[in-house]
């Protein structure tokens, strides 16, 4: 038996996210430190000790996936870890990610009004408004919040499908952020990332 | 030993997954770029294999050492 570390508790880090989003969207900022984070670590220490210890999310995935018995633990199709498809992802997630900083800077010049929804999947468009008493805080802070948190709860959603379908962490092998810090990885150590 | 893990170091995405499973601690990321195994701590018992998500580790017979 390996000794627990206090890390190895990060899952329910993962749930309260959520749950804390559900409540009050304005939670939705934290998950910064699982965007910087990662980066720092890839970036300063030039290695991937989130994906490899602190990412909650992936200890979730594991503990539904296998000690739930939830998935079907059958081998993740093949182009799902190649490479065009992990940076072609990366790159559908970055657009995303930016058309949503976009709506953010639209509600902050007041070209837009906030929207009280969290958008799944980028296609469905779910009412959230018991989270947020309006003019609680600057509208764009509210309209980021609710983008941010629809990124993190859609990764999520991919996350738990993957894991039923094959392996419980192949939400790993296409990743954004795990693919984001292999890149920063790879470069520091000149090694080829294609 | 007669087995040991082999890792396509090419299509590792570096997640670590195989190293929190590997009971001899013989798996590890090295710099975060891809898995390395040490050849003289694997026993050979497929436990990283199974759970890789990016299946990208065979555990086949060892050279044999002439
Ligand atoms: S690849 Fe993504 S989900 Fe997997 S451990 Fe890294 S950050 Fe977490
Ligand atoms: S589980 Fe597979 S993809 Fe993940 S680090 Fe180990 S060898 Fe690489
Ligand atoms: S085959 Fe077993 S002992 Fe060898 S690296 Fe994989 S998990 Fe560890």
């Amino acid at each position: 038996m390996k000794t627990k570390h206090w890390y190895d508790y990060l899952w329910l880090w993962c749930i309260a996210y959520f749950v804390l989003g559900f409540f009050n969207i304005l939670f939705a900022w934290l998950g910064m430190i699982d965007f910087m984070v990662p980066l720092l670590f890839a970036i300063i220490g030039g290695n991937k000790a989130f994906c490899n210890r602190y990412c909650g999310r992936s200890q979730l995935l594991t503990k539904i996936g296998i000690d739930c018995k939830c998935s079907r633990n059958v081998p993740t199709p093949r182009f799902m870890s190649s490479k065009w498809f992990r940076y072609g992802f990366l790159a559908f997630f970055m657009t995303m990610f930016g058309s949503m900083l976009l709506q953010t800077y639209k509600v902050f010049s007041g070209a837009k009004t906030l929207s009280e929804s969290v958008k799944l999947l980028w296609t469905f468009k779910v009412p959230w408004d018991w989270a947020y008493q309006a003019g609680s805080t600057a509208d764009w802070v509210a309209q980021f919040a609710f983008g941010f948190y629809s990124v993190m709860l859609t990764s999520a959603i991919i996350g738990m499908i993957m894991m039923f379908l094959f392996k419980p962490r192949s939400w790993c092998a296409f990743c954004p952020m795990g693919s984001m810090t292999q890149i920063i990885c790879k470069l520091k150590q000149h090694e080829p990332i294609l | 030993m007669k087995r040991l893990a082999f890792v396509d170091k090419n299509r590792c995405v570096s997640c670590g997954a195989c190293m929190k499973v590997c009971p001899m601690g013989a798996i590890s990321v090295w710099r975060g770029c891809y898995s390395v195994v040490d050849e003289q701590k694997c026993v050979g018992c497929g436990k990283c294999a199974n759970i890789c998500p990016a299946g990208c580790i065979e555990v086949k017979a060892r050279e044999v050492i002439a």
